[in-house]
């Protein structure tokens, strides 16, 4: 792998920017789309180079929406989105540090049971247990709510098995000398544990948020009222146009404002992301 | 300022009994090194004068006061573990701070304590900085000074030299015993390594099995050993441990005059000669079979003639010996300890058994 070949560098350049196009070209699609008018898009020739509706398109998506296909504005949609990824990835965070906590530091009865059937249930993402939870959430009258949203997807099992796996790791001298020094359980977790899991937790976060962004089944079935639109679905409601060809310069418009946030996130969260994943602090 | 009482104590994990009825009492100011082989009940002992441990039966008292039940944070002793157990987010003077903190000790009374124990170990320059910034010698210094700002009625340790290398380790050593000199703070010191613990020690505890075989001053257990494990564990070369029929087999008399009952003999290899003491003295036949030189002295292995028994002698300097060559080695009847195999017990001291 230390092999200085210039012929060697030159194909393995190639082969990553071959690879970057391939990514990059729908998403430059995209956003040249996003600036031309109506119609230019579906008129035959694809343009390649950016357009001169840039400003007007992006006005019209982000303040009125597209009423035809009854989508609320873009900005209501963003807002949705936000606040179900964000409480989706912090609930996930508070509630399996929690019960990681509680599993490995407290000896009860059935531990390892309770461990497992937590365990368990990463077998059973939401797309399987669909139409149980759709007939709770119906029942519990949350159709069209921000609790309907964000409650039957914020138990992670994933995470409560990372932050066990991490908790392990962590010396039970460390939870010894706590006690010795007077921090009863509370006080341990919270001066002792939750700044040691501080890196995990950023990088769950990350990785939590764009689970929450991208949700797109589960917003699509309890959200019926416009208010309560998610952005990820609301773009399939927007190329959903009855008679008519999708506006899509307004589409494409909506599609790079919903790659936004993830990108932003993972852009500045990125340092205690990779530190989050690869070290630990000890 | 206290005293810990052990009585009867007992701890066993199911079925399985670690530690079997301890009786200690330790004084005032003491520095009492419990020592054994791993997996003899010395850490889980200490794991229970400290709290961490649940105790099966018995009682411990620290200051007069049953402290059985009560919490670690509750029973006013501070612990310094193997690993050292540092807070490794937080800085020196964090880690020495949190125990106070949590009692609500006051601002200034912090300050002061933490102030006094920086100079005390020189850790003042460090205050500021994170464990993972430090060598192994500066961590177990901070890892006192935890201990230390406590002002606790006992110092518990499990091991706290172990992870530093040897040089460092006798250095830490010294400064331990120099430091709990003038603290004058009851200590409990739990080692595998019986040099530490003889060079630590007020009074020695050497376990073996969850049981205490001897309690006594380093110089108590080194001269006279009660029990034929003390006698083998303590001391390095290990003492010479014969079958009283090899010693005489080698030595050609019939009968020696020993106390009743005694059928081992220890005899630690410092105590042979190769020449003829001034003082009557029993020689053996014996045949060389390996010098090893390691410095100031030379350990000699040797084996006896007319029973193929392996000793060990140490002898100053380099004696100009080959090897296989035949030798006479001398040893003195007073340098002699009488032991009963089967009991384990020295027969020449009256009712000097082990609490």
């Amino acid at each position: 792998m230390v092999e200085n070949r210039p012929f060697l560098t030159l194909l393995t350049h190639l082969v990553l920017i071959i690879g970057v196009v391939i990514v990059v070209f729908p998403v430059y699609l995209a956003l040249i789309a996003s600036t031309h008018g109506p119609g230019q898009f579906v008129s035959g020739l694809v343009p390649l180079l950016p357009g001169p509706h840039m400003i007007e398109n992006y006005s019209t998506i982000w303040n009125e929406g597209l009423s035809s296909s009854g989508a609320p504005p873009i900005w209501v949609m963003m807002m949705n989105s936000l606040v179900m990824a964000v409480a989706i990835a912090v609930g996930k965070i508070m509630i399996s540090l929690l019960s990681a906590y509680a599993i490995v530091y407290f000896k009860f009865p059935f531990r390892l049971l309770a461990f497992w059937i937590i365990f368990i249930t990463l077998m059973l993402p939401v797309e399987v247990r669909i139409i149980p939870t759709f007939k709770v959430v119906a029942d519990l009258g949350m159709l069209n709510s921000y609790q309907g949203l964000i409650l039957p997807l914020i138990a992670s099992a994933t995470a409560t098995f990372l932050f066990r796996q991490f908790f392990l790791t962590i010396p039970d001298e460390l939870m010894e000398a706590a006690r010795v020094d007077g921090a009863g359980p509370m006080k341990f977790f919270r001066d002792i544990l939750l700044p040691l899991s501080r890196t995990n937790i950023a990088a769950l976060f990350v990785i939590l948020f764009i689970y929450g962004w991208v949700q797109y089944m589960w917003p699509l079935l309890v959200t019926s009222d416009s208010r309560y639109y998610t952005i990820v679905m609301g773009i399939k409601r927007l190329a959903a146009s009855a008679d008519s060809e999708p506006l899509w310069h307004l589409v494409m418009a909506a599609v790079i404002l919903a790659m936004l946030p993830p990108v932003l996130i993972v852009i500045f969260m990125q340092r205690l992301f990779v530190k989050g994943l690869v070290e630990t602090e000890k | 300022m206290a005293t810990i009482n052990l009585v009867d104590l007992m701890k066993s994990y199911g079925p399985i009994p670690a530690v079997k009825g301890i009786n200690l009492s330790v004084k005032d100011g003491e520095l009492i090194v419990l020592v054994g082989p791993s997996g003899c009940g010395k850490s889980t002992l200490l794991r229970m004068v400290a709290g961490l441990e649940s105790v099966t039966s018995g009682r411990i008292e620290i200051a007069g006061r049953d402290v059985v039940k009560a919490e670690p944070a509750e029973r006013d002793i501070a612990m310094v573990f193997q690993n050292y157990a540092l807070y490794p987010h937080m800085t020196v003077r964090q880690n020495l701070e949190y125990g106070l903190k949590n009692r609500g000790t006051l601002r200034e009374e912090i300050d002061r304590r933490v102030r006094e124990a920086g100079d005390i170990l020189e850790i003042g320059p460090m205050l500021d900085r994170k464990p993972r910034q430090l060598s192994g010698g500066q961590r177990q210094r901070v890892a006192m000074g935890r201990a230390i700002v406590r002002e606790p009625a006992a110092f518990l340790f499990d091991e706290p030299l172990s992870n530093l290398d040897a040089k460092l380790r006798v250095q830490m050593r010294v400064e331990i015993k120099k430091l709990q000199r003038r603290l004058k703070t009851t200590s409990l010191y739990v080692t595998h390594d019986q040099l530490e613990a003889m060079t630590l020690a007020d009074r020695l505890v050497v376990m073996n099995g969850g049981l205490v075989e001897q309690i006594g001053t380093p110089t108590e257990v080194y001269d006279r050993p009660a029990t034929l494990f003390v006698a083998g564990f303590i001391g390095s070369p290990p003492m010479n441990l014969l079958p009283v029929s090899a010693l005489a087999a080698a030595s050609g008399f019939e009968t020696l005059d020993l106390p009743a009952g005694t059928d081992m003999v220890g005899i630690r290899p410092d105590h042979f000669a190769l020449e003829t003491p001034a003082e009557p003295s029993l020689a053996l036949a014996a045949t060389v079979e390996l010098l090893e030189p390691v410095g100031g002295e030379s350990h000699l292995h040797v084996r006896l003639n007319n029973g193929d028994h392996p000793i060990i002698l140490s002898v100053p300097g380099r004696p100009d010996i080959v090897e296989a060559a035949a030798i006479t080695v001398h040893v003195r009847p007073g340098d002699m300890h009488p032991f009963n195999r089967e009991s384990g017990h020295r027969t020449d001291t009256p009712a000097a058994k082990p609490q």
